[in-house]
Order: C-alpha cells, then sequence, then structure tokens
C-alpha cells in the first residue's frame, strides 16, 4: 500500500501519485472519462483496449467490485471477461467499499488482473493536458521500473479483443449475425432481450455468405481503418437489403465501407453526459460515450445521411442508410455504464429485422 | 445580466407575466425560493418580458429595485393574487419558483377559476400535474398505471386483518393509526407477536390502522429531472442522504452524487425519474426522491415535488447548472437544446453536469432558542438553514462543512465540550448532535459495524469517518509541529482538518493560545508548501474550456485553475454563511447589493460564502465566488492569491464582523470602520466605558463572575433583571429573570454556554419603548439614517417585534435626541459604513441598548420602504468613490412600512410559541401602506394570520395587557364576533361592560373548555398573553398557546402586537386594502 508511483506522459509532463492494484509499470494511450459512476463496467469496456484511463470524477472504488455472475455464457454486471484498461488514474481511491454485490475490492481486482492504478493525481489537471493538447501516450511508473511509450493505435486492437470462436447466445426468433470488434456484454443482453439469437463471430469473419436476419457490427477500441477485413465485408453486404446495425466503432466501419472518411477527435468523447440530437427533430437524447475517432458528416456518401449529431460539438453521432435498413450511432445505446435513453434504437433494430423478414 | 447580446429566439412570448414568491422564510421554506425567483425573473427579463412579482419577503433580492419591472410587497394569497392580476393583466404566471406557498396559491386560483376568468396562461407545468402530485392517492395510482413502485399499505379496523394485511406486505411494517396527529400509536413491528401488540395499541387511538410496508433504514437518493415541451430529459444531479430513511431529507447531511450507488442503481432510478416526469407532464423541474433496499436493487418512490425546491436550490449549486433559469426559459416554450449552458456559454443546456468534486450539505439547527422542543430529528423539518461544502473527497468536504455550520465546531473531530451521557441512545435516536455522537463513538472504541447496526448509516460513510478519525489519532501522538512527518501533515489537509485542529491535536492549545497556535501552524505548513489550490465548478469535469468563476480551493491539487490578477482592483466581500435564527435573507442582500455596488464602482467583485440557498452564490452577481469557509485560515487563503484592495466585513453579519479583528491583525486591510473601532462596539467593556465618556445613557449593567456579586447588584438595580453573555447576534442563552430562582437556575446555563465570557447582567426597563436606527456614516460623520419603532415593548427580542417605518408614535423630541445620540456614536467609533443601533425609550429618556458597527437585519426594509439604498451608500463610502447624501428624509414619507416576524412553530412541536428576548422567529415580511392600519393588516396577512369571522379566545395576562386590550376587545365584539375569555379575563371584561362567554382552562372539567374551543375551531383568533416575562408559565396557558399551534388557528402572545392586529382589521377591511407596486409609493 502507499507505494509511489508516477505517470508520464510522452510531452514530458510527470505527475507523482501513489501505486494501488497491481504495482507494475504499463505504458498505453492515456484518455479521460467524466463519468462519476461503473468503474466495473467501464475497466472490462474492450474499446478501452491499449489505454491509460484517467477518472475524472475523484472517488473511485466506493462500492467494490460485484461478485462474478454468469447468465447466457456472459458476466453480469461486468462488460467482458477481464479488465481491458492498461491503467487507471485517479484522484482518490476508496480502500475500503460498501456495497451488497460487491465481494473484493477495486484494488484486489487490479491486482489480480496485473493492471496497475495510481491515486493521488490532480485528475483535473491532467485532464486540462489533454484537452489542450490532445490525448498521448502515456505509462504508469511503479518503483522506478520504466517501459517503454507504447502507441496502440499502430496495432490492430479490434483482432486482440474480438473473439477467436463462434458463441451463440440466446434462443429467439430472429437470426443476429454479430461481428464482434471488441463488444460489450450488454449489447448481446439488449438483443437477446429481444426474441434475438446471437451468432458472435470474429472480426475478419466472412459473414457474407451466412443466413441471418439481422447484422450487428459491435463497438471497439483503436483506428477504424486498421479493421480492413470488417470494412471489405460490410462494403458486400450493403448492396444487399439485410437489416444493419452498428455502434461506435460499427459506426465508423459502416461509414467507411459506404466510402466515408474517419478522422482522430483531439481528446475524443468519453462521458455519460454526451448530448445527442435526431437530425431534423427536436428530439434530444443523453448518450454513453467512449470514442477517439469519428466520421466526417461532409464525407458521408450520396445514400446516406446523417442520423444524430453532438449538440456540444457538432460531430456526427450516427447515420442512416437513405433507404435500406441501416443505421449506426457513434455512442452506446446499450450504456452500462451510462444513461440508458437511447436503449429504444435495439427495439427499432429489431423492428426492422421482423419487417423484412416477413 | 453580463450575457448583454442575448437575442430572444422564441415567437408569440407572453408579453407581461406575474411570479408568485414564497413570502418569509420558514422551516421548510427559505432563502432558495428567493434564489429561484430571482434566476426566473432573470430568465424572463432577457426575453424582454415584462415581469410583475408578489412577494411580502422584503429583505429578498428579487424584490429589489431592477430585477422585476413591478414589486407587490403583498400576501401571497388568492385574494391579493387577483387584486393584483386585475390591476396589472398579465398574460402568463409562473407557480413554480415560489415553493409551496405559491403553489398551494395557484392551485387555489386554478380551482375557483380566476385564470380563466382573466384569461391568464399557466407557464410550465400545468396545474392538473402539481395537483396530481401532491394528492398521496392519485399520485400513488397514476405511478402504479407505469410500474413504479410506491410504498404499499392496507388500512384495516381489527387484528385479524391486520395480520391478513402482514402476510401480503411481509415484514418489517410500521402500523399507524389513522387520524391522529403526531404519530400517536404507531410503531414497528417485525413479527406476528411484534404486530398484534403493536396493532392493538393502535386500535386503541383509533378506529382505522394503516399497516404499511417498513423502509426504515433504507437508503434516501433524489434526482433533480428536467423536462421541456419536447419531452426531451435530464437529470441535473442526484443527491444521496447520509441519513438512511427515516431522517427528512431537510434534516439529512446530504452528498452530490451519489457516493456508494453502482451504474445499474444510479441509472434504474434515473431511468424512472425520466419516466414519472414524462408521465406526470412536467415542463419544467420536478424533484424525485427514492428509497434503495440497502440490499438489492429495490426502490419506493416516497415523493415527487413538481416545482423548484430546495433540493434543486442545492442540485444548482452543487453542480453549477442553474436549474431555476433554465426552468423559467423552458416554461416559456423553448427546448432544453435550443438554450445554452450559462457556464460554457459554447454547449447547450441540453446536458447532464459531470462532477469532478463531491458536495456535502449539511443542515443547521437552533433548537437551543426554543423552550420545551424535542432535540430530536426524524420525519419533521426542524432545520433553519444549510451549508454546501465542496471537497476532492468526501473527508475534506465533511469537514469544512460541521465548521460552516457555525456553531463552534471544527470539523468532524477535535471539538469540546461534547460529552454524550450515552452514545448509544445517541446514535439510536439522532439529534442535531448525532454526526458528532459518531466521533464519540469512535473515540469509545465503538467499530464501523457497531455504529452501523445502530445507525444504518452506510458504513462507506463510516468508514471515511473513521478515517478522520484515525488521522486525529496519529496527530495526537506528536507534540511539536516539526516533528510532524510531512507527508502526515499533508495527509490531513487533504482530508479536511484546519489549521486549528492540527494546532489541537498537536501543540494541545487551549483557549487562550489557540489563535496564536493556528497561525504557528499555517506559517509551518507553507514552510513546507502544504498549500491549497483554487479549482474550477464548471459542470462538465474540464472536459471543455468554459469561463467559469465559481470556485473552491482543496489540497487534493496540484496547480490551480485561474490565474490571479493580483492588480488590487478586486474587493472581497465576506457573505453570511448559514442561515440561522438571527441572520439570514436580509445579509444575503446585503452582500449582493455591495458586490452590485463594488462593480458599479470599478473594482472587480470577489464573494467567499457557502449557503446553496443565497442569490449571493450565484454565478452572475460576482466577478468570482469561492464557495469556500468563512474561517480565518481559508479567508486568508484567497486573500494571500487574490492580493485585493481590501475586504468588506460588514455586510454579511456577525460571521464576517468576527473575522475583523484577526483579519486585522494578519496585515489584511478591512474596507470601512476600522477594526478596533468594530471591537470597540461589540465588547461591552469599551462600548460602556465610552457610553460613559459621551455621557449617553444605557441600562445600567455589571460583568460578574460570581453568585454573590450578582445578588448585590440586582439589589441595587431590582428584578426583573437581563442576564446574558457578550459578543452574540441574536441573544442566545439571554434571559429575563423575575426572581432569585430564576436567576440562579439560569446562571447555570447561561456560564455553561460561555465560559469565555463572563455573564452580563442589566437592568430590564419595563414597558420601555424600543427604536432603532439603520444608518450610514462616513469618517465619523453619519450621512443618513432610517429611525423605526416597534410596536412590543422592550424585552421583545428586536428580530422577533413588529417594526413600524416611519415610526407614528413618537414624540419627535426622542428623535430628535434619538439622532443626536446616534452622530456622536459614529463620530466616536469613526464609523465608516453601515451601523444599527438600538434605544429604550421611556418619557423621552433614551437609553442605548447596543450598538453594531454593520449591516442590520432591517436594511433591506428601511432601503426598500425609504427607497435609498442604505447598502449601495456604505459599500460607496467604504470604497472611497463619490455619493450623493441622500436628502430624503423619514418626514417625507407618504407611506409606511411594517416589519413583522414569521414564526415556525408548527414545526416545531412541543415548543412554547412565546416570544421573549431571545430571537425565535425564522423570517419576515415588509408591506407598505396609504396608512398604518394599511400596512400592518397587510403584514399581518402575510405572516399568516387571518382576520376572525367567528370567535376569539382571550387570555390577557397581566393587568396592563388586560387594559391595553379593553378597547380592541370591544371593538370585536360590536363587529359581531364571539368572544371567549379564560375565568379571570372574562371577569375583568364584563367589569367593562364588555359581553363575554367565559372558556373554562384545559384543566378543568367543564365546558366550553379553551381546548374545544380551539380544537373545534369555534374560535378562529386565539389572543394568549404570558404573565410575566419568565420561563415556567403555567401548564394551561402553554396547552392554550400550543393547541392553537397545533390545530392551526392563529395566535398572538403579545399584547400591544394583538391591539394594533384587531384595531387594524376592524377598521379597513380587506378589500380596501391598497394594491399598489413598490414604485406607486
Amino acid at each position: 500500500m502507499n507505494k509511489t508511483a508516477k505517470l508520464v506522459l510522452e510531452d514530458g509532463t510527470i505527475l507523482k501519485g501513489k501505486s494501488f492494484g497491481y504495482a507494475g509499470s504499463s505504458a498505453g494511450e492515456v484518455v479521460f472519462n467524466t463519468a462519476m459512476t461503473g468503474y466495473p463496467e467501464s475497466l472490462t469496456d474492450p474499446s478501452y483496449k491499449g489505454q491509460i484511463l484517467v477518472a475524472t470524477y475523484p472517488l473511485i472504488g466506493n462500492y467494490g467490485i460485484p461478485k462474478k455472475k454468469t447468465e447466457d455464457k456472459l458476466l453480469t454486471d461486468f462488460e467482458s471477461d477481464k479488465i481491458q484498461i492498461s491503467g487507471l488514474v485517479i484522484s482518490d481511491y476508496s480502500y475500503e467499499y460498501s456495497h451488497w454485490n460487491a465481494n473484493e475490492s477495486l484494488d484486489n481486482w487490479l491486482k489480480t488482473n496485473k493492471i496497475p492504478g495510481i491515486y493521488a493525481i490532480d485528475t483535473r489537471a491532467l485532464t486540462k493536458i489533454l484537452r489542450e493538447k490532445g490525448t498521448m501516450l502515456g505509462k504508469i511508473i511503479v518503483n522506478e521500473q520504466d517501459t517503454d511509450f507504447y502507441d496502440p493505435n499502430k496495432d490492430n486492437l479490434v483482432a486482440q479483443v474480438s473473439t477467436k470462436e463462434i458463441i451463440t447466445y440466446g434462443t429467439g426468433k430472429n437470426k443476429i449475425m454479430l461481428v464482434d470488434c471488441g463488444v460489450k456484454n450488454n449489447i448481446i443482453r439488449e438483443l437477446t432481450a429481444r426474441n434475438s439469437t446471437v451468432i458472435r463471430v470474429p472480426w475478419d469473419y466472412d459473414f457474407t455468405k451466412e443466413e441471418y436476419d439481422g447484422l450487428f457490427i459491435t463497438n471497439g477500441p483503436g483506428d477504424p481503418v486498421k479493421c480492413e477485413a470488417t470494412i471489405n465485408n460490410l462494403s458486400k453486404v450493403i448492396e444487399k437489403d439485410t437489416p444493419i446495425f452498428g455502434i461506435c466503432l460499427g459506426n465508423q466501419l459502416m461509414a467507411l465501407a459506404s466510402g466515408a472518411k474517419s478522422y482522430k477527435l483531439k481528446y475524443g468523447h468519453r462521458s455519460h453526459n454526451q448530448p445527442v440530437l435526431l437530425c431534423n427533430t427536436n428530439k434530444a437524447y443523453i448518450s454513453s460515450q467512449n470514442h477517439g475517432f469519428a466520421i466526417d458528416n461532409d464525407t458521408l456518401s450520396e445514400d446516406w445521411q446523417p442520423l444524430f449529431v453532438n449538440l456540444n460539438d457538432d460531430t456526427n453521432e450516427g447515420m442512416k442508410h437513405k433507404t435500406k435498413p441501416f443505421f449506426s450511432t457513434q455512442f452506446h445505446p446499450e450504456a452500462t455504464g451510462g444513461p440508458t435513453d437511447t436503449m429504444f434504437l435495439f427495439d427499432d433494430f429489431i423492428e426492422m429485422v421482423e419487417k423484412n423478414k416477413k | 445580466m453580463k450575457n448583454s447580446t442575448y437575442k430572444s429566439t422564441l415567437k408569440n412570448l407572453p408579453k407581461k407575466v406575474l411570479i408568485l414568491g414564497s413570502g418569509a422564510l420558514k422551516i421548510g421554506e427559505a432563502g432558495e425560493f428567493d434564489y429561484s425567483g430571482s434566476q426566473a425573473l432573470k430568465a424572463l427579463k432577457e426575453e424582454g418580458i415584462k415581469t410583475v412579482l408578489i412577494n411580502p419577503n422584503i429583505a429578498t433580492v428579487q424584490t429589489s429595485e431592477d430585477i422585476a419591472d413591478k414589486v407587490y410587497f403583498l400576501p401571497v394569497t388568492p385574494h391579493f393574487v387577483e387584486e393584483v392580476i386585475k390591476k396589472e393583466k398579465p398574460e402568463g404566471i409562473l407557480l413554480a419558483f415560489g415553493g409551496q406557498t405559491a403553489l398551494n396559491c395557484g392551485v387555489e386560483l386554478y380551482q375557483t377559476g380566476i385564470f380563466d376568468k382573466y384569461k391568464i396562461e399557466v407557464l410550465g407545468t400545468p396545474v392538473q400535474t402539481i395537483m396530481d402530485t401532491e394528492d398521496r392517492e392519485v399520485f400513488a395510482n397514476i405511478l402504479r398505471e407505469i410500474d413504479v413502485k410506491t410504498p404499499q399499505s392496507i388500512a384495516v379496523t381489527n387484528i385479524e386483518d391486520a395480520r391478513k394485511a402482514a402476510g401480503k406486505l411481509g415484514y418489517p411494517l410500521i402500523i399507524r393509526a389513522a387520524f391522529t396527529l403526531g404519530g400517536q400509536g404507531s410503531g414497528f413491528c417485525n413479527n406476528d407477536d411484534e404486530l398484534e401488540k403493536t396493532a392493538a395499541n393502535a386500535l386503541s387511538f383509533s378506529n382505522q390502522i394503516i399497516v404499511e410496508e417498513s423502509i426504515k433504514g433504507w437508503k434516501e437518493v433524489e434526482y433533480e429531472v428536467v423536462r421541456d415541451k419536447y419531452d426531451n430529459c435530464i437529470t441535473v444531479c442526484n443527491m444521496e442522504n447520509f441519513d438512511p430513511l427515516g431522517i427528512h431529507t431537510g434534516e439529512s447531511i446530504v452528498i452530490a452524487p451519489s457516493q456508494t450507488l453502482t451504474n445499474s442503481e444510479y441509472h434504474k432510478l434515473r431511468a424512472l425519474a425520466i419516466k414519472i416526469i414524462r408521465r406526470l407532464g412536467v415542463v419544467g423541474e420536478c424533484n424525485v426522491q427514492y428509497a434503495l433496499d440497502p440490499y438489492s436493487e429495490d426502490y419506493r418512490v416516497i415523493e415527487v415535488n413538481a416545482r423548484l425546491s430546495r433540493s434543486s436550490a442545492l442540485a444548482s449549486k452543487a453542480t453549477g447548472y442553474p436549474l431555476a433559469f433554465v426552468a423559467a426559459k423552458l416554461g416559456l416554450g423553448y427546448g432544453l437544446h435550443q438554450i445554452k449552458n450559462s457556464v460554457t456559454k459554447t454547449t447547450p443546456a441540453f446536458f447532464e453536469p459531470a462532477l469532478d468534486y463531491v458536495v456535502c450539505k449539511i443542515p443547521r439547527w437552533d433548537l437551543n432558542k426554543f423552550n420545551g422542543v424535542s432535540k430530536e430529528i426524524g420525519s419533521s423539518m426542524k432545520s433553519v438553514g444549510e451549508v454546501m461544502a465542496i471537497g476532492k473527497n468526501f473527508e475534506e468536504a465533511i469537514q469544512k462543512g460541521l465548521r460552516m455550520i457555525g456553531q463552534g465546531m471544527h470539523g468532524f473531530v477535535g471539538n469540546r465540550d461534547l460529552d454524550f451521557a450515552d452514545v448509544e441512545k445517541e446514535l439510536t435516536n439522532p439529534t442535531d448532535m448525532r454526526i458528532f455522537s459518531i466521533a464519540n463513538a469512535f473515540n469509545e472504541g465503538y467499530t464501523v459495524e457497531q455504529i452501523y447496526e445502530l445507525t444504518k448509516i452506510d458504513r462507506w460513510f463510516l468508514e471515511k469517518l473513521k478515517n478522520i478519525f484515525d488521522i486525529h489519532t496519529k496527530l495526537i501522538s506528536f507534540n511539536k509541529i516539526e516533528n510532524l512527518h510531512t507527508e502526515l501533515l499533508k495527509e490531513a489537509k487533504i482530508r479536511g482538518f484546519s489549521d486549528f485542529q492540527i494546532a489541537r491535536f498537536v501543540l494541545k492549545s487551549d483557549e487562550n493560545d489557540i489563535s496564536e497556535s493556528l497561525l504557528k501552524v499555517r506559517k509551518y505548513r507553507k514552510s513546507k508548501n502544504i498549500l491549497p489550490f483554487v479549482k474550477q465548478i464548471d459542470t462538465l469535469a474540464a472536459e471543455y474550456p468554459a469561463q467559469t468563476n465559481y470556485l473552491y480551493l482543496t489540497y487534493s491539487g496540484t496547480e490551480h485553475d485561474v490565474e490571479f490578477a493580483n492588480d488590487g482592483k478586486s474587493v472581497v466581500v465576506l457573505g453570511s454563511g448559514a442561515y440561522r435564527i438571527g441572520s439570514s435573507v436580509e445579509f444575503d442582500w446585503c452582500t449582493v447589493n455591495a458586490l452590485n455596488t463594488v462593480n458599479k464602482s470599478g473594482y472587480r467583485s470577489i464573494v467567499i460564502n457557502y449557503n446553496p440557498e443565497t442569490v449571493s452564490t450565484d454565478y452572475d452577481v460576482c466577478d468570482l465566488l469561492y464557495f469556500d469557509e468563512l474561517t480565518l485560515e481559508r479567508v486568508l487563503d484567497i486573500i494571500e492569491l487574490e492580493n485585493p484592495k481590501g475586504v468588506i466585513v460588514s455586510v454579511g453579519g456577525q460571521i464576517p464582523n468576527n473575522l475583523s479583528v484577526r483579519l486585522h491583525t494578519q496585515g489584511i486591510k478591512i474596507l470601512g470602520t476600522s477594526p478596533e473601532n468594530i471591537d470597540g462596539a461589540e465588547n461591552r467593556q469599551k462600548f460602556s466605558a465610552m457610553l460613559d465618556r459621551l455621557n449617553i445613557d444605557q441600562p445600567r449593567w455589571k460583568e460578574l463572575t460570581s453568585i454573590e456579586d450578582i445578588n448585590v447588584f440586582v439589589e441595587e438595580v431590582g428584578f426583573p433583571v437581563l442576564v446574558r453573555p457578550s459578543y452574540v447576534l441574536s441573544g442566545a442563552a439571554m434571559n429575563v429573570v423575575s426572581n432569585k430562582s430564576e436567576l440562579e437556575h439560569f446562571l447555570l446555563m447561561a456560564a455553561k454556554v460561555s465560559k469565555q465570557y463572563p455573564v452580563v447582567v442589566s437592568e430590564f426597563i419595563e414597558n420601555a419603548k424600543e427604536i432603532e436606527i439603520d444608518a450610514v456614516s462616513d469618517k465619523g460623520k453619519m450621512i443618513t439614517y432610517a429611525l423605526s419603532e416597534h410596536i412590543e415593548f422592550a424585552g421583545v427580542h428586536s428580530g422577533d417585534a413588529t417594526m413600524v417605518f416611519p415610526p407614528q408614535k413618537l414624540y419627535f423630541e426622542t428623535i430628535r435626541r434619538i439622532k443626536k445620540i446616534g452622530k456622536q456614536i459614529a463620530q466616536a467609533l469613526q464609523i465608516s459604513g453601515p451601523f444599527n443601533m438600538q434605544f429604550l425609550a421611556k418619557d423621552n429618556d433614551i437609553k442605548v441598548i447596543e450598538c453594531n458597527v454593520r449591516a442590520s437585519r432591517s436594511m433591506p426594509f428601511v432601503s426598500k420602504v425609504l427607497k435609498t439604498n442604505l447598502i449601495e451608500l456604505a459599500t460607496k463610502v467604504m470604497l472611497e468613490v463619490d455619493y450623493e447624501i441622500p436628502q430624503k428624509s423619514i418626514f417625507d414619507l407618504d407611506h409606511i412600512g411594517i416589519k413583522a416576524s414569521q414564526f415556525s412553530f408548527s414545526r416545531l412541536a412541543k415548543a412554547d410559541p412565546v416570544l421573549g428576548v431571545d430571537m425565535s422567529s425564522t423570517g419576515e415580511v415588509g408591506c407598505i401602506g396609504d396608512s398604518y392600519y394599511d400596512a400592518i393588516l397587510k403584514a399581518m396577512l402575510s405572516v399568516g394570520y387571518k382576520i376572525p369571522k367567528k370567535g376569539v379566545l382571550l387570555s390577557t395576562g397581566p393587568v396592563r395587557s388586560k387594559m391595553e386590550l379593553i378597547n380592541s376587545s370591544r371593538m370585536m365584539q360590536e363587529k359581531g364576533l364571539e368572544l371567549y375569555a379564560t375565568p379571570g379575563t372574562a371577569n375583568f371584561l364584563r367589569e367593562n361592560n364588555i359581553e363575554v362567554k367565559t372558556a373554562y382552562w384545559p384543566d378543568e372539567n367543564k365546558t366550553p373548555n379553551c381546548l374545544e374551543l380551539i380544537k373545534n375551531k369555534i374560535v378562529d383568533f386565539v389572543v394568549n398573553i404570558p404573565k410575566n416575562l419568565s420561563e415556567g408559565e403555567l401548564n394551561n396557558d402553554y396547552t392554550i398557546r400550543r393547541s392553537a399551534i397545533d390545530f392551526n388557528v392563529p395566535l398572538i402572545t403579545n399584547a400591544r402586537l394583538a391591539s394594533a392586529f384587531i384595531y387594524s382589521f376592524i377598521k379597513i377591511d380587506i378589500n380596501e386594502l391598497s394594491i399598489k407596486s413598490s414604485d406607486e409609493y
């Protein structure tokens, strides 16, 4: 307990703090998230693969880590089977947790998963650096054991987090092909809860010749251009008429497959309070987000139109095909963590699927 | 508004809108509505809409010039609102900004068709929605329709059915007797045996009992939800109560955001809140309160408030999101996405604030002010104010907050004189000292688990408190500050320990050397570079750049968010802290006006304050807001960073005033009267000696330390005498005693309260008039003054007395002499700025009671009646900028102002509603009239009195009061009111040829009995004058007074006030009262 640790950024900034969790060093891309709840969910979100996560909310660990329970092959209360982040940076760690559903501390969980944490950091000051200079590489150094900087965006992170085998969930009537680029458990839960059987396939699996009622492209980490195989497959199926729904990276991959361009945001959107507007309406929703790349609305091809727009910075938050049952969102309707306001999009998708079957 | 470039984008806006205020501050309805109303008025003004405000609370900011276009100081009741509607012809009305008072009035107007009659649109939430949420049953049914759970209950009439009900609902249960007051016959039960006993007991009180599932001990969580007309919804904030269910949220420590809820719980309740607000159709803001099972995700909805509330004011300050402002815009028809976030100025109001800090609200009680009231806290609200503390961790926030409360506490630990005879009892049956009993329990070796079992406070909070206790334990193992590890010192500061606490623990300082020691700690700490950092509250956790001026300090940081100008062109104004009896919204008005004047005079205004109910802590009233402590330590921290031109300590009441000398000693420039001279007025010895030097008369007094000396002194001046400690604001522990045994009894208590200061005994002059002046002086020259008289004779605290301005019944000679004394004292103390003096006058003999070299409670009242802003003038004096000497005098006024007090006895079960030298009112109103009776009737109706229509119960006490009330009794009889009187009073009235029925004393077994007259509402007005000024009133009189309060029958306990009220309603009909806005006078 209380070993000193430091966070070193690629611009030379050094922030000193105290170590908790695993007492080893680690490197990655440093990103901040402004959510006030949901650390078990965030830490297991595969979209954070390769990233050191900074929590702007200062008190972390309060309610511990939930018991591990499995329902339909998925861990409840978590978004994947393990911690996906490379390191956690916070202000104040609650060594004592309290919750009926908890059975271990965050500290312990990080230790077991060999993920370092650092607390007593001015995370607001750090966030301002990231906001002004943009997301950058960094490393958590514990016990002066230095390590090299590591740029996760150079790797194919999706290949690292995607399933290696085909797994089937649920027994519903609608057969949903789910291309796993780093799927969050709750996407699968929401689909199976809506009378679906989900066939989860690897990111580069060639699903184009398979039979299914609907196609789902999941969220995932890193630069979308790395997912060439998925993009190629998608460009084939958008010639057909079977419904497609993409979330986050899924939104970007569908855009790339249809000819649009993606770009890296300065510091991304990672929070539970992002406002999005359904285009050409007065309907606005609070959404959960976690992405570093976005689609350039100006590059959308003729057949596509923006579906949602971010009210803070006018960036693309989703798109839809003008005539076919294809749509996608940059935000996370499945939430966990975060607000559940746009859960209805899963209903919309299943409705499309069912309509298309007739 | 600072944002002058604003352009309205909505068409078809109403041209004129009426807003209802909340009236006088009372328990449960306090300063938060000044904040919400002011914000709403600013929001409308920005749209170019003409605004009309009805609010008799003259001390509020919202009733100041330039906020509403027209202000009516009239009661917020259907009669007066309709009259104003007739006159002003507004097109729209806002009901959600004036608390329950405005809401109730609005519902009544709606039900009687007034809005339809005058074609007025209710803006925002529809009245039907409000009515749905107010009716428990309707509300529960609506929630049931949308599958939202409320506490389940079944009404039964026998034990057998109770058992069946228990089978359905499951244990634990609560049994309540129907139709009883104060929870008689109710109790908890965990099994069939207990159920039978409790049910049998309850059935002995009532033939119907309610069997209800018990959710006592569940977590209490609130959400503030906003909805626009497009059905877009956000939750601005959630909050978790530290105290579990069973303690009113107004009585609980509250943390924002929630700390012990998982993502799943947080968002489950959030989604439910949105579902509820959509079903109800609220347009604007609404508050949803939940009980959450600490062992599952099960929940119940306890309450929904379809209006701005205390919680929404807190949420607004906690997040920086201007809820009331936005709610007003939504009422006009904007969508949330169409309004800008006024903090970032770039992002929209449609978002949910992300906090990167934690806030802690702590209630402030003043239960010591009341005789007979229970100290236990529970399901009804008794607190009179609150504070909000901001920190990066819970320990920091709670320790700051406990200091802010301002009752001599220094944090969670390090408080003296806290002995709990029975800690376990204290933990199980919480009182206003609950949090300190936890510290005590740790000290006695209780574990977190044991305390949890007794309190059901979530272990997370208890662990954090334990952490504070453990750091304290580490600190006391050191004796020298130099030996303290820097790490530990830093950890202590991060966990909210003040230099005072550290001095007490490490240096073992006592009262004599603590002031020095804490500066020693400060110096050492600074030498080790352990310093606080200034952080912004920006609504979005630094995600986007924000131009926010909303700041706090923390030790969990490595850099400041802001740069400091250091140009000497700023002025720091110290605010008033928590509202309490004796210091509330009036000092906020003073603070806001000082800030405005600082701005207008070309300086940047900086305010330090921590009260979430205030306007002075709004984002748009100053250049910089430090939402932080008003302790020497924190004020020095801020001043050292800001290097202002100086500090204004004279507009925020006693808290800043008390800091003046210590700040001055540290070399801080105090603007206005020099701290030595402030002390010259505060220090009784110095002040008295000065009066003697000036040949100004004062009641004889002595500062004494032994009973013998006191007896000798009392021999000399005679009973009654006034006994009190020095250096207090509202006369805490002050009392009048009439005989030797009372004196001795009281001395034990008073001596215990103020060890530092000896007891002061003064001659008490009966039947003397009390007169006050509020004035401004420049370098010893009094440049303007306002003189007012009290209706009650001296002996009623000036904060409780009814004030008449300009005075109507004083000799010119008296006025002239008082003015002269005021000038002499201003000169002697070289006053520069505001001051207030109180005098006794009897037969033209004038005696000085006290002088406060600061703004007073009555400054806003006299400023608004006189239409000369005394605080603006005083601030100009303090800033040494040009001003014009006001030429208006009290003789030029064609109108009369009456300031009347609001009491909250109905909230304070068992408290004796009698007035004395200790202040007990929680608020006040000020009404203006063309005549004395016009003004007084409006004022009395504004504080809740009603004109009697049926009968009056008189019990008029000593002969002098009996005489006082002869004429008014006769007038009531002539008017056709049935008079009842207790035997002695009845005889007296009959002797004076007044027809009266005898009402027997409560303990007499005869009819008509006083109690039945009150309970059955045969009388609708009670006058009960205590027989003497001391405690220990006869039980019968107490029972009459308390019953009047409990059965909501208007009660007056002062003969002169009773007489004034009776004259006014006899002489003038309610329909003849003038309906004039303040600018028409």
